[in-house]
């Protein structure tokens, strides 16, 4: 992989990570605006860079392979070589304009949001290091500096959710972002071991090129894959470990758009659709990556049915969208499954970025009006904002379209190639797949109806002090608006008439495996035209609950009163978590500590030998009586014995 | 006639079995002293005999070793009983228990 | 290479405790300044060894040899190769530390502290030096009586107990040893036309395997009490809780390296049919003591005390790794000793800052210190990741490279000492959760300083090499690696256990004419 782009890549990466050190060496010095800005233009030189090195690659023809640069040795023992180094490819590509881009325009967007908050400086440190790290992620050329980047990305992520530490509650979310992470990360390094072991190397190249040759058996591959999705399901919240997702959203709202729903959380599909080469070569695996993927996401839209935070349903919806993507590397559609995951991050964004305006705004209203006992997040404070905040509510519309699946939306586009694709891997996954598309429908209609129709919930007071928000907010909000709507047009489907460039530009990294069936021409249309009956029905369904109140849903709600309790408690996972794994352990340390250590070890052997020593000496003691003529008596006995040993002997 | 050397032998056994029940019974520190210094007679006067019977004159130097050993021994007992008395008022060993245990 | 800079580094702290002596009436002010300056001086002295150390050879380098008990075979003989070389810098760098951040925190018989700790460096350096075993046993010993005044007359309540405790313990495994000692010398005695206490010549012996087991104990027992290896743990909470801030940045810092490093200059290389045997009761003794400590480190109330089983925990890393026997597995846990120096270290001396401010140890005396000291707080964070083994940061490179080794040893030493990254993860956020984070829960907590500038340059190089060893550890990896390649060669496991078969034979595959480790 000799070949290069006569153009560094590293800049990219130097710029954020100047903006983490100044940010946080002189950030509270520089002051809220300084701060923030300094940061912002510096991830938007970063996507500047990244804009001129995805036309350099384009120019430069190469059809998918990789350029690669290394800067320096960074752990080298024995056999085991691993470089700090990276490459640009399509892929890395693609994630790179994402991660820039989006990540540009929500730094933007926080200069705003985080406005008169003392710590935006510290703020916008995390940010940057954030970024920084995430790059390290999709640009690194093996698996342990991407590895470096995915804790990276963790550690901003704990730091981030956790941001107003002084609340208790949201000092937990982050920790418990944190440690759900790692036991992801007990998976993915235990994959990188047998990585090791099979290959002799973590490098991408090196191993995926050999994966097809080397006589290496599935059974290892399988394993191999299958760890490190364990890592992707820590990272990217899919079922079992995705409890951490919703408590995350006590950070920031940009934080949720950025991390939560753009980029971090894609990192696992990013990984899985890298190691396209191994999961390609185990069917098990990919088995296992699409139900979990197909599971998550109608589990996750299930409970985003009935919640009333609106942070909490794009959360779920989050988790959700992410089991599709998994749906798509799952069987074997490495380019739908990115594809989705580019137009995912515009218009999930989009819809993080403008519910945090909503939140704003009602915040500011309460506020103004005197209210301080009402929850700015909860929908049902919320209603008719509409008239109030237009580009808010014009750009969440474009979002809304695009994730239930209207047609020319960029959410459509992508949703179905997933589904088109599951259908050709296995049927039944395709059926899970439709009727997560039907509740996404339902609950983003519900959603955007009961936040911005209908009449406002709250009182006249608070009604007269709702306005739009600043400019600083809603200009991201449109552009990513307009990326919601177009977005998708780079991978128009040969079905439709397009040429499906993004489909090609991908694949050449990451080949679709041949466990998908090839569909006949019919069948495409038939799934098609299904799609879109799914989204405009459930749409349709929500409307009939809440505009035309057709059904009435707090009746349903009682009627069917058990499985809703059950789905706004969430299934109740957390608690069995806890119940299960988390006081168990923290009951048996304390045993361990108070019995096992302290009394048996400690107490028993320890002291106990000292005691004993101490108990002996206590009793030999006693011989040294002090009075003289037993001494006198002992000497003579003594004497006496030794007379008779030599007499005798 | 020459004395047969059971005799000396046998007083001095019996002489040094006195000093020692005298070591071992007695309770006045003094007495005790007074039955050690019987012991190291009891010791010479076996030394004496056995000199004159086997005509070598070792014996007899050892008596003068003990009995130089002996002087110095009393000179310090004496003063450590001197002093013990100063303390305790008393010259009975069974009160005197200060290195009990 | 001979050369005399070892002989003056060992003995330089020496030439302080002299002056001490002399300046015995001083102010307490001056003592500082010259028990200061004098380890500021043996640092300078290090600096050369590192600078000038070859790479690429394992033979021993800055040695000087002088004959002192001839009739015996004993002769003043030090020396250090690529592993001792960090452990020797670890401590004359720390040492500098742990002066300025005692500084105000001992204010009794200053002296009489500042002797302790240069005696002790004296006894540490000759340790990590020493290749004469008769040299290295008086050195071991040596450093026991600072320490046992250091708990017990600058410590805490219950400081008599935990200097008895540490010293007694320590002395039952020294006592084995020393018997040891005299085995290996008339074992030696018997077979060569001289006898001696010189180790490259002890190295040559071959031990019958039946004294190799014994005389393995006897040694392992004491390094093992030393590390400290589950079971032989408990004197050290004890002795860390009741111990001043700088006993304990200097106990774990230093003095626990010390038992790592009498397995891998002593007990390998020279009973290595012995380690063979004992591989396994180790390995699983060393993820007992893994999973063990953190476990037990969750639960513990008082603050220093969690840190002292977090660093059982961490040393069972070491150890795994040591007795992984493959380059990795050995070059992670001699990186990864120097680590937990850096770290722990750091650990000691934020929890010493706390305490001197508030004088509890207590995690429910805490809580919010985050908003009330930024500057702390940054600095305990940085640590405390570097504890939990973020990439990027020192702890990571050694935890890698110790799991990659174990894997490759026995999967099932890689994935249950893996489970300890998480359980490292947990118990470290708890705590700082409960006293940086919430709601700032008691008054005192409300008007107490941040970092002063003392302080803060008491952390700096730390922090400066917990970042710098995690972003490159090159030039420590590549000095190290000829050493560890020496130890192995002389421990002679067998390579099948050593690459990817293990895993395949696991998984059940056969790979025939493949070559595993093409790059």
């Amino acid at each position: 992989m000799e070949h290069t782009l006569h153009l560094q890549i590293w800049p990219v990466l130097l710029f954020p990570l100047i903006g983490f050190v100044i940010n946080g060496l002189f950030g509270n010095k520089l002051g809220n605006k300084v701060a923030g800005w300094f940061a912002t233009s510096m991830v938007g030189l970063s996507f500047i860079w990244g804009v001129v090195l995805f036309f350099k690659y384009q120019g430069a023809g190469l059809h998918g392979t990789a350029v690669e640069q290394t800067l320096f040795s960074w752990i080298a023992v024995g056999n085991f070589n691993v470089n700090v180094a990276y490459q640009i490819d399509p892929l890395s590509l693609v994630m790179l304009l994402v991660v820039t881009g989006v990540g540009f325009l929500i730094h933007v967007y926080s200069n705003g949001y985080m406005k008169g908050d003392p710590g935006t400086p510290r703020y916008f440190t995390y940010l940057n290091l954030f970024i920084f790290m995430m790059l390290n992620l999709i640009l690194a050329n093996n698996f342990l500096l991407m590895f470096l980047g995915w804790e990276g990305v963790g550690l901003c992520s704990y730091l981030l959710i956790g941001f107003w530490f002084e609340d208790e509650a949201k000092a937990t979310a982050g920790k418990k972002a944190f440690i759900v992470n790692r036991v992801g990360d007990f998976g993915f390094l235990l994959g990188m071991f047998l990585l090791y072991s099979a290959f002799g190397t973590l490098h991408f190249s090196s191993i995926f090129s050999e994966a097809n040759t080397l006589f290496v058996d599935t059974g290892v591959i399988t394993a191999i894959t299958l760890l490190l999705f364990v890592g992707a399901m820590g990272k990217s919240a899919q079922i079992p470990l995705y409890v951490w997702l919703p408590d995350a959203m006590a950070g920031p709202t940009p934080v949720s758009a950025l991390i939560h729903a753009a980029t971090m959380v894609t990192a696992g599909v990013y990984m899985v659709a890298r190691s396209n080469a191994l999961y390609s070569l185990a069917p098990i695996s990919q088995n296992v990556v699409a139900w979990i993927g197909a599971i998550t996401a109608v589990f996750a839209a299930t409970i985003a049915l009935v919640q009333n935070d609106i942070k909490k349903v794009l959360a779920y919806s989050t988790i959700s969208q992410l089991g599709y993507m998994f749906i798509g590397v799952g069987v074997g559609a490495y380019a739908a499954g990115v594809f989705h995951l580019m137009t995912h991050a515009f218009f999930k964004a989009l819809l993080f970025l403008a519910a945090g305006s909503v939140i704003h705004i009602m915040e500011h209203a309460f506020h103004d009006a005197g209210i301080h006992d009402k929850d700015p997040q909860d929908i049902r404070n919320m209603g008719g904002l509409h008239k109030y905040a237009p580009f808010t509510a014009w750009s969440f519309y474009a979002a809304w379209f695009a994730i239930i699946g209207i047609p020319l939306f960029s959410g459509f586009f992508s949703k179905d190639e997933i589904l088109a694709k599951s259908f050709g891997f296995n049927p039944w996954i395709w059926a899970l797949g439709a009727f997560g598309a039907i509740l996404t429908a339902f609950y983003m209609s519900r959603l955007t109806y009961l936040t911005f129709f209908g009449k406002f919930k709250g009182n006249k007071e608070t009604e007269n002090h709702l306005h739009e928000s600043s400019k600083v907010m809603t200009v991201p909000l449109v552009v990513l608006g307009v990326l919601s709507v177009i977005g998708g047009y780079i991978g128009i489907p040969k079905l439709l008439g397009g040429s499906n460039h993004f489909e090609h530009f991908v694949a050449s990294v990451a080949p679709e495996a041949e466990s998908i069936h090839h569909l006949s021409h019919g069948t495409e249309w038939m799934l098609l035209l299904t799609s879109i009956v799914l989204a405009v029905g459930g749409l349709l369904i929500a409307l009939a609950f809440y505009h035309w109140k057709k059904i009435s849903a707090e009746k349903t709600a009682e009627r069917f009163g058990g499985i809703y309790r059950l789905l706004l408690d969430k299934y109740r996972v957390d608690e069995l978590y806890n119940f299960m794994i988390v006081q168990p352990i923290v009951r048996g340390s304390r045993w361990l500590w108070q019995y096992f250590d302290a009394k048996f070890i400690d107490g028993f052997f320890v002291n106990g030998i000292a005691s004993t020593t101490k108990f002996v000496g206590d009793k030999v003691r006693k011989v040294q009586t002090g009075v003289i003529p037993n001494y006198a008596l002992f000497i003579s006995v003594g004497t006496l014995f030794i007379m008779l040993y030599f007499l005798i002997w | 006639m020459t004395l047969p050397v059971t005799y000396p032998i046998v007083l001095s056994l019996i002489l040094f079995s006195i000093g020692v029940l005298g070591v071992l019974t007695r309770r006045n520190a003094i007495i005790i002293f007074m039955s050690v210094e019987l012991m190291l007679n009891a010791v010479n006067l076996a030394f004496v005999a056995f000199a004159r019977q086997f005509g070598s004159v070792d014996g007899q130097v050892i008596v003068f070793f003990v009995m130089t050993l002996a002087a110095a021994e009393v000179a310090v007992g004496l003063a450590i009983i001197v002093a013990l008395f100063r303390n305790k008022n008393t010259l009975n060993v069974d009160e005197i228990h200060l290195l009990k245990n | 290479m001979h050369s005399y800079l070892l002989t003056f580094i060992i003995f330089s702290p020496l030439v302080g405790v002299l002056l001490l002596i002399l300046l015995q009436k001083s102010s307490a002010q001056v003592q500082r300044v010259v028990g200061l300056l004098t380890s500021l001086v043996t640092f300078a002295l290090s600096i050369p060894l590192y600078f000038n150390f070859q790479v690429g050879t394992d033979a021993m380098q800055f040695t000087q040899q002088v004959p002192w008990i001839s009739q015996w075979g004993i002769n003043y003989f030090v020396g250090i190769d690529g592993i001792s070389l960090f452990l020797i810098l670890l401590t004359t760098f720390i040492t500098p530390i742990i002066l300025l951040s005692a500084w105000n925190a001992i204010k009794e018989h200053v002296s009489g502290f500042i002797i302790s700790l240069l005696v002790m460096e004296t006894g540490i350096l000759g340790v990590f030096s020493a290749l004469d075993l008769f040299l290295f046993y008086i050195f071991w010993e040596a450093m026991l009586v600072p320490m046992y005044f250091l708990i017990g007359i600058w410590g805490g309540k219950r400081r008599i107990y935990a200097t008895m405790k540490f010293v007694i313990y320590t002395m039952v495994g020294s006592l084995l040893m020393l018997v040891a000692v005299l085995g290996i010398y008339f074992y030696g005695k018997s077979v060569l036309d001289h006898p001696t206490m010189n180790l490259l010549t002890l190295y040559t012996l071959d031990i019958p395997r039946n004294m190799q087991t014994w005389l393995f104990l006897a040694f392992g027992l004491s390094f093992a009490i030393k590390i400290p290896l589950f079971p032989f743990h408990t004197w050290l909470p004890d002795a860390h809780v009741e111990a001043p801030t700088a006993g304990s940045v200097i106990l774990a810092g230093v003095l626990l390296k010390m038992g790592g490093y009498g397995f891998l200059r002593y007990c390998l290389p020279l009973f290595p049919d012995a380690t063979i045997k004992f591989i396994p009761l180790i390995a699983v003794l060393a993820i007992i003591g893994i999973i063990y400590g953190a476990l037990v480190a969750m639960v513990q109330p008082d603050l220093k005390k969690l840190v002292a089983y977090s660093s059982v925990s961490h040393l069972g890393f070491v150890v795994l790794g040591i007795f992984a026997l493959n380059p990795q597995g050995l070059s992670g846990g001699v990186i990864q000793m120097v680590n937990h120096g850096l770290s722990t270290g750091a650990l000691f001396l934020i929890v010493g800052m706390i305490y001197e401010r508030r004088h509890t140890r207590m995690i429910e005396d805490f809580g919010g210190l985050a908003k009330v000291l930024p500057v702390f707080a940054a600095f305990f964070m940085i640590v405390t990741l570097s504890s939990i083994g973020l990439p990027g940061l020192n702890g990571f490179v050694g935890e890698f490279l110790i799991l990659l080794g174990a894997f490759q040893a026995n999967i099932w030493y890689g994935v249950f000492a893996a489970t300890g990254v998480i359980l490292a993860a947990v118990y470290m956020l708890w705590m700082f959760q409960r006293v940086m984070f919430g709601p700032v829960k008691h008054e005192e907590n409300k008007v107490l300083k941040d970092l002063s500038l003392r302080e803060i340059v008491v952390m700096v190089p730390l922090i400066l090499f917990i970042v710098g060893i995690g972003v490159y550890p090159k030039p420590i990896l590549d000095r190290i690696e000829p050493s560890i390649q020496n130890v192995m060669r002389k421990v002679p496991v067998e390579v099948s256990k050593q690459n990817s078969k293990d895993a395949e034979n696991f998984l059940g595959v056969i790979g025939e004419g493949t070559d595993y480790n093409a790059e």
